[in-house]
């Protein structure tokens, strides 16, 4: 399986589940199709999704490899897990591609976002502490012991 | 040797049946509580030597079958036949040449056999052109819990 994402300067295809001979076609005919219509700077190959991969994968990133050449696109692959990671060392592949792991930056779900929540709650801590502080000065002698 | 267990499966070499093949492998592996690692690595090596009978051995012709053999060796060895009886290899030695493929259009890589003995503690091919290949692995599969086990102590 393959999502793309095409944006000005790239072209993200977005990879899933087992990445074999039986499914590999699809996927590179997929993404060829994509690269033809926008020619994109740069290529990335998202494998935080993929949960098997042979070496029909290794053949996937050698032939968009070499597309990319034909134009001087450059190629990345993002986020192999640790035994995508192992073919990708034993193939000599990892050394076509630069290799990066975006997974925290590059996939932010819609749903998470973490400053929206403690924010609105800060100001109601602030808010009281101007309270309370006004009811001591009328007492006064906190004061006078602070300024000796 | 002494088979402690054993598990005989044939099929059609059509590419469906990959995927089939090497989760049934690893699901008899399994019994041995092996490692992640080890267990992720068998997966690929089958799926190499499966994939290379249905892609080179009936070659434009209709899919015959493959019959794997796993077996569980004394000592925690997994045993794997793979067998077709297809086209053959006339080159043993060139087709387990890093980056060799018989079929490069299809933008096979090349790389199978190797990952096949990367991934396995023994890998051995045999083939007669004309009548079929056997592709013979063997893997001594670490016990997961235990050596997690050892490591504490």
């Amino acid at each position: 399986m393959v999502e793309l994402k095409q944006e000005p300067q790239k072209l993200t295809a977005f990879l899933s589940g087992e990445l074999d001979h039986h499914h590999a076609k699809e996927i590179r005919e997929a993404i060829d199709f994509a690269v033809r219509e926008q020619y994109p700077p740069v290529l990335i190959l998202d494998f935080k999704q993929v949960s098997f991969m042979d070496s029909s994968g290794i053949g996937l990133i050698m032939g968009r490899s070499r597309l990319l050449e034909e134009y001087g696109g450059v190629l990345e692959i993002h986020n192999p897990p640790p035994h995508i990671r192992k073919v990708l060392r034993i193939s000599g592949a990892d050394r076509l591609a630069v290799i990066r792991n975006t997974s925290r930056k590059e996939r932010p779900k819609p749903a998470q976002k973490p400053p929206a929540i403690p924010i609105p709650e800060m100001p109601e801590i602030t808010e009281l502490l101007p309270e309370t502080a006004p009811e001591k000065e009328k007492g006064t002698e906190p004061e006078h012991a602070y300024a000796q | 040797m002494h088979t402690l267990n054993e598990l005989k499966c044939t099929f059609p070499a059509r590419s469906e049946n990959e995927s089939f093949a090497r989760t049934m492998v690893c699901a008899f592996a399994a019994q041995l509580d092996p490692t992640v690692e080890d267990l992720a690595d068998l997966r690929t090596a089958v799926s190499e030597a499966v994939t290379n009978s249905i892609v080179h051995a009936y070659r434009g012709g209709v899919p015959g079958p493959i019959t794997i053999t796993v077996r569980l060796l004394p000592g925690g060895v997994i045993y794997i036949r793979i067998t077709d009886r297809g086209c053959g290899i006339a080159d043993i030695a060139q087709a387990m040449t890093p980056l060799y493929s018989s079929a490069p259009a299809e933008e096979r890589a090349g790389l199978g056999f190797t990952v096949m003995q990367s991934f396995t503690d023994k890998l051995t091919v045999t083939s007669r052109p004309g009548h079929g290949t056997t592709v013979v692995m063997r893997k001594k599969m670490q016990h997961g819990t235990e050596q997690q086990t050892a490591d504490c102590s």
